[in-house]
C-alpha cells in the first residue's frame, strides 16, 4: 500500500460518518456560528506583509490591513481607502484623497502621513514600487486626507501598483510602524482592515486569530476580491494550522474545522463523497509550473540547449504528475501568461505544442555543444509541486541523453542555492523547479520571473533585450489593445530566448462545510461576505 | 548522595557547552538560508542579501557564536528570525502540549508494558507469551504515523469517540485535555510499550530462575506477591534503564505524532524551525532537549538506588 492509498483510505471513512459525539469542539452553538475555523495553506510564521512576502502572510494581512485600491474579479483596480484621485495632464502628479471614517484598530484615524510612510516602506520592497520610487520626485502629505506623488515621468499603472494582489501589497499601516526598516520586522500589528489581529492568541505554527473590527466602515459597493464593501458576517476567524493533509481532511469531515484552503488532489474525491462538504476550484487564476535554467553556465548559456528542452518537454507529463488524472485541474500553456485573462496569448508558442520531437531536440542539443557534462538539477523534495516536476524533468533529461546530477534537497536549501552564481561544480546549479501564482502572471507588472535583465534578473539571470523592450512597451501602453500587442511580442520573445520553461497551468481546489456560505473563487481566501450557520 | 548529585549537575555544564558548540556549528555549515525563505519566491538576490545583513547572518562564525553564547549566559535564548518573538516564549507556548503528551504516554506505557512483560515471563513458552511477544514485535515495527492514521480512522472518524486533532490546555479542564491526547499517546506509546514489554520479560525471566524465587514459592507466597514484589523489584534496574533511554524515543516520536495530530508542541516547533532555518529556535530547542535528556539520565541513576539498595554513590 503506498502513502496516497493509505491517506485516501483513512480520510475516506469520514465520508460515511456523520458529525457529533465527543469530537465536537466545546463551543456553544451561537459562538460556533460566529467563529470560522479555517485551515490555511501554510503556517503563519510571521506577520509583516512587507518584510515577508509569502502568500500566506499576504492572505492574513488582507484581513488586517487595507489598501488604497483593490483589484476586483475583472482584474481592474478599484478605489478602496481612496475616495478620489487626480492625475495631471502630463501624468506626473498624482493627488489622492482618502475617504472619511477610516480608523486604525487602536482607534486613531488613518491620516495621509500614515499612507506616505507606508508607501515609502512598500516601494523599497515591491518591484512596481521600486519602479515608481526610481522616477519619484516627491511623495508628500498635503493635509490629513490628501497626499500626492510627484514623478519625473508618467507611470500609467499607478492604480494597479497600489491595488494589485501580488506580494507585497501596498498595505497601509500607522506611520510609527511604517517607519520600520523594510528589511526588518514590525513589532505590532495594527491595521485599518475589517479584522483585528489577536496577537495574544497567536501560536505560530498552530493558531492565529482575527476578530471583527467594529469600527470598520466598508464601502457601499458589492465586495469583489480586494475591492468593494468588506462586510464581515462572522465575529472571529481562527486559523488552525494542520500540516498533515489526511488529518486536515479528517478534521473537515468531523466538523472540527469549517474550511480547508487547499486540499491535495488525492483527497478531493473523498471529500466530494461527504454530503456535508462542498468542493470547488479555489482560484481561477491558478498557477504556472516552471523550471528555470541557469543562463550563465553551460549547457544552458546556449539558447539552443534551452530550446532543445522546450522541444522535448511534455506539459501533460508534468501536469499529470502534479495533479493526477483530474483533467479539470490543468491545461497546457504554450506561453507565460495566465489563461482566461485579458492579456493571455499563445504567440510564439508552437515549440510547446503538438507531438514531442526528441530527434529534433537531440539535434539542437548537439548543436549547442553539449558534451555530456553533468547537469545539476536541484529539486526540493518537501514541496509536492517541485518534487513532482523534478521527477519528470530528470526523466526528460535522461531521455535526451543528458547526464543528470539530481540533487534532492529541501525548499530552504533550494532558496539559498539558486542564488549562487558560481559554476555548478562550485556550489551553483543548472536547473531548479518552482511555480508562479497565476495572479502574478496576468501582466508583466509584478512578473519578475519573465524579466530578462541579466545580472539583475530573477534566478537564472536571463538576458534578453527584446523581452525588456516589450516589458517597457507594456508599461507605456495607453490602451488595452496596445497592452495586448506588447504582451504578444513579449511572449514570443520570451519563448525564443527561453527565459524559463513553463510546464503547464494548474488549478487547485478548496473545500468547506455546507453550513458555510459566501466562499468565493479568487487568488486568496476572502473572509468578507462569508457566513456560517450553527 | 548529595555531593554525587551536585557533581552530576555540574557535569551537565560542559556537556551543554559541547552540545551548544556542536549545534551552532552544524547549523552554520548546513545548506539553506533563512533570508531566502523570508524574502519569498519573487524576491531579488539583492533583497535576500539585505535581509541576511539585517539578520546579522553575514557576520563571521565566531562573532555570531560569541554573541549567541553571551545572550544565553544572560538567560536569553534569542529571538525567532521569523516570528520576531522570543525563543523562550515560543518554547513556553509549546512545552505544555509536549510534556502532557510525553507524561500520558509514559504512564500509559508503564501501565500496559510492565504487566504484559511480567505475564509473558510468567507464562513463558505458552500461547499467551507468544501472543504478547507477537504484539510487541508488531508494535515495534509499525511507524508512529501509520498507527496514528489507523487510530484516527477507527476512533475519530468511524466511531466518533475522540477528536482527530488539536490540543486543549489543562487549564481548560482535565477531560478536554485528556480527550485530545488519548489517540496521540497511544500512537506514540506503541513502540515504547513493545520495547519495555520485551525488556521486562527478559529481565523477569532471568530473575524468575533465581533461588530466592524458588524459596518464595516453597514458602507458599502467592503468585502476585512473587511476581510483582520479589521478582519485579529485582528486575527493575534494566527496565528503569530502558525507560530512561526510551525518553529519547519519545522525543523523536513526538515530532511525528504532533504533526499527525496537529498538536502545537515542541516537536512541530522543531520541524517548522528546521524547514525555515530559524536558527535561534532550533538552537534553543536542541539545548532544551539535551538538558532534559541529561536530567532524565540523572533521574534514572538516582532511581537505581531506590530499586537496588546495593547501589550507592
Amino acid at each position: 500500500m503506498d502513502r496516497r492509498t493509505l491517506l485516501k483510505g483513512i480520510a475516506g471513512v469520514g465520508s460515511l460518518a456523520a458529525t457529533g459525539g465527543l469530537s465536537m469542539p466545546a463551543l456553544s452553538q451561537s459562538a460556533a456560528a460566529r467563529t470560522l475555523r479555517f485551515v490555511p495553506q501554510a503556517n503563519l510564521a510571521n506577520f509583516d506583509p512587507i518584510w515577508g512576502t509569502q502568500y500566506v502572510v499576504r492572505n492574513a494581512a488582507a484581513m488586517v490591513w487595507d489598501t488604497l485600491y483593490g483589484l476586483d474579479d475583472k482584474l481592474q483596480p478599484q478605489r478602496q481607502m481612496v475616495e478620489s484621485e487626480e492625475v495631471t495632464d502630463d501624468g506626473l502628479t498624482w493627488t489622492f484623497r482618502l475617504r472619511s471614517g477610516l480608523k486604525f484598530h487602536d482607534g486613531e484615524p488613518v491620516l495621509s502621513k500614515d499612507v506616505v510612510a507606508s508607501l515609502a516602506r512598500w516601494s523599497v520592497r515591491d518591484p512596481m514600487g521600486q519602479m515608481i520610487k526610481a522616477i519619484q520626485n516627491e511623495l508628500t502629505a498635503v493635509d490629513d486626507k490628501t497626499f500626492k506623488w510627484v514623478l519625473k515621468q508618467p507611470y500609467p499603472k499607478m492604480m494597479l501598483a497600489l491595488g494589485k494582489n501580488s506580494t507585497p501589497c501596498a498595505f497601509i499601516m500607522p506611520e510609527r510602524m511604517a517607519q520600520t526598516d523594510p528589511f526588518k520586522q514590525i513589532a505590532e500589528y495594527i491595521g485599518s482592515g475589517p479584522m483585528k489581529f489577536a496577537k495574544g492568541e497567536w501560536v505560530p505554527g498552530a493558531k492565529a486569530v482575527f476578530e471583527k473590527f467594529a469600527d470598520y466602515v466598508p464601502r457601499q459597493e458589492k465586495a469583489s476580491w480586494l475591492a468593494g464593501g468588506k462586510q464581515m458576517l462572522i465575529d472571529r476567524v481562527e486559523w488552525v494550522v494542520i500540516p498533515d493533509p489526511a488529518t486536515a481532511a479528517a478534521a473537515l469531515q468531523n466538523g472540527e474545522v469549517d474550511w480547508w484552503e487547499n486540499p491535495i488532489p488525492d483527497l478531493v474525491p473523498v471529500l466530494r463523497k461527504n454530503r456535508n462538504i462542498s468542493v470547488d476550484i479555489a482560484d481561477p487564476l491558478g498557477n504556472i509550473g516552471a523550471f528555470r535554467m541557469n543562463h550563465l553556465h553551460p549547457p544552458f548559456n546556449e539558447v539552443r540547449a534551452r530550446r532543445a528542452l522546450l522541444t522535448a518537454l511534455s506539459q501533460e507529463d508534468y501536469m499529470r504528475a502534479l495533479v493526477g488524472d483530474d483533467t479539470a485541474l490543468w491545461k497546457p500553456l504554450p506561453g507565460f501568461f495566465t489563461p482566461n485573462t485579458p492579456l493571455y496569448t499563445e504567440e510564439g508558442g508552437e515549440i510547446l505544442k503538438g507531438k514531442r520531437d526528441f530527434a529534433a531536440a537531440k539535434k539542437l542539443l548537439a548543436e549547442s555543444g553539449y558534451t555530456d557534462q553533468p547537469v545539476t538539477c536541484v529539486v526540493a523534495q518537501d514541496q509536492p509541486i517541485t518534487k513532482a516536476q523534478g521527477d519528470v524533468t530528470a526523466d526528460l533529461l535522461k531521455k535526451m541523453g543528458m547526464n543528470v546530477d539530481f540533487v534532492a534537497t529541501d525548499w530552504g536549501t533550494v532558496g539559498s542555492r539558486r542564488a549562487q552564481k558560481t559554476p555548478p561544480g562550485q556550489g551553483g546549479w543548472q536547473m531548479f523547479h518552482t511555480w508562479h501564482a497565476g495572479a502574478d502572471c496576468i501582466s508583466p507588472a509584478a512578473y519578475n520571473a519573465i524579466r530578462g535583465t541579466g545580472d539583475k534578473a530573477w534566478f537564472g539571470w536571463p538576458t534578453s533585450a527584446t523581452v525588456e523592450k516589450e516589458v517597457t512597451a507594456w508599461f507605456d501602453a495607453k490602451s488595452i489593445d496596445e497592452e495586448k500587442a506588447a504582451v504578444k511580442r513579449l511572449n514570443k520573445a520570451a519563448l525564443e530566448d527561453v527565459i524559463y520553461a513553463p510546464t503547464g497551468f494548474f488549478l487547485s481546489y478548496t473545500a468547506w462545510r455546507k453550513n458555510i456560505a459566501g466562499v468565493t473563487k479568487g487568488p486568496l481566501p476572502f473572509f468578507w461576505g462569508v457566513s456560517k450557520t450553527a | 548522595m548529595l555531593s554525587y548529585l551536585l557533581r552530576r549537575i555540574l557535569a551537565t555544564l560542559p556537556v551543554m557547552a559541547i552540545v551548544a558548540l556542536f549545534v551552532f556549528s552544524l547549523l552554520y555549515i548546513a545548506p539553506g538560508d533563512p533570508a531566502a525563505v523570508i524574502a519569498g519566491d519573487q524576491a531579488s538576490p539583492a533583497d535576500v542579501e539585505r535581509i541576511r545583513q539585517a539578520l546579522g547572518l553575514d557576520r563571521p562564525f565566531l562573532v555570531q557564536f560569541g554573541s549567541w553564547v553571551w545572550r544565553i549566559l544572560h538567560g536569553d535564548l534569542g529571538t525567532s528570525i521569523f516570528t520576531n518573538l522570543p525563543v523562550g516564549s515560543l518554547i513556553a507556548q509549546r512545552i505544555e502540549p509536549t510534556l502532557s503528551l510525553m507524561v500520558i504516554t509514559l504512564v500509559l506505557t508503564l501501565l500496559i508494558a510492565v504487566p504484559l512483560g511480567v505475564v509473558a515471563a510468567w507464562k513463558a513458552g505458552t500461547w499467551l507469551d507468544r501472543t504478547i511477544m507477537a504484539f510487541a514485535v508488531f508494535g515495534f515495527s509499525l511507524p508512529v504515523f501509520v498507527v496514528g492514521y489507523v487510530l484516527a480512522y477507527v476512533f475519530a472518524l468511524h466511531l466518533e469517540w475522540l477528536p482527530v486533532q488539536g490540543y486543549t490546555p489543562l487549564a481548560e479542564g482535565f477531560w478536554p485535555w485528556l480527550v485530545n491526547l488519548i489517540l496521540p499517546a497511544v500512537a506514540l506509546g506503541c513502540v515504547y510499550i513493545a520495547l519495555i514489554a520485551r525488556i521486562t520479560r527478559a529481565a523477569m525471566l532471568e530473575v524468575l530462575q533465581q533461588d530466592y524465587i524458588r524459596t518464595a514459592r516453597a514458602k507458599g507466597l502467592g503468585q502476585n506477591s512473587i511476581l510483582f514484589i520479589h521478582a519485579l523489584k529485582n528486575a527493575a534496574v534494566p527496565i528503569v534503564t530502558v525507560i530512561g533511554i526510551g525518553i529519547a524515543l519519545l522525543i523523536g516520536g513526538a515530532v511525528v505524532t504532533e504533526s499527525v495530530f496537529a498538536i502545537p508542541g515542541l516537536g512541530r516547533l522543531t520541524i517548522d524551525a528546521i524547514l525555515r532555518r530559524d536558527y535561534p529556535v532550533i538552537q534553543g530547542i536542541v539545548l532544551l532537549f539535551s538538558f532534559l535528556y541529561v536530567l532524565v539520565n540523572l533521574m534514572v541513576d538516582v532511581t537505581y538506588t531506590l530499586v537496588d539498595p546495593r547501589i550507592r554513590y
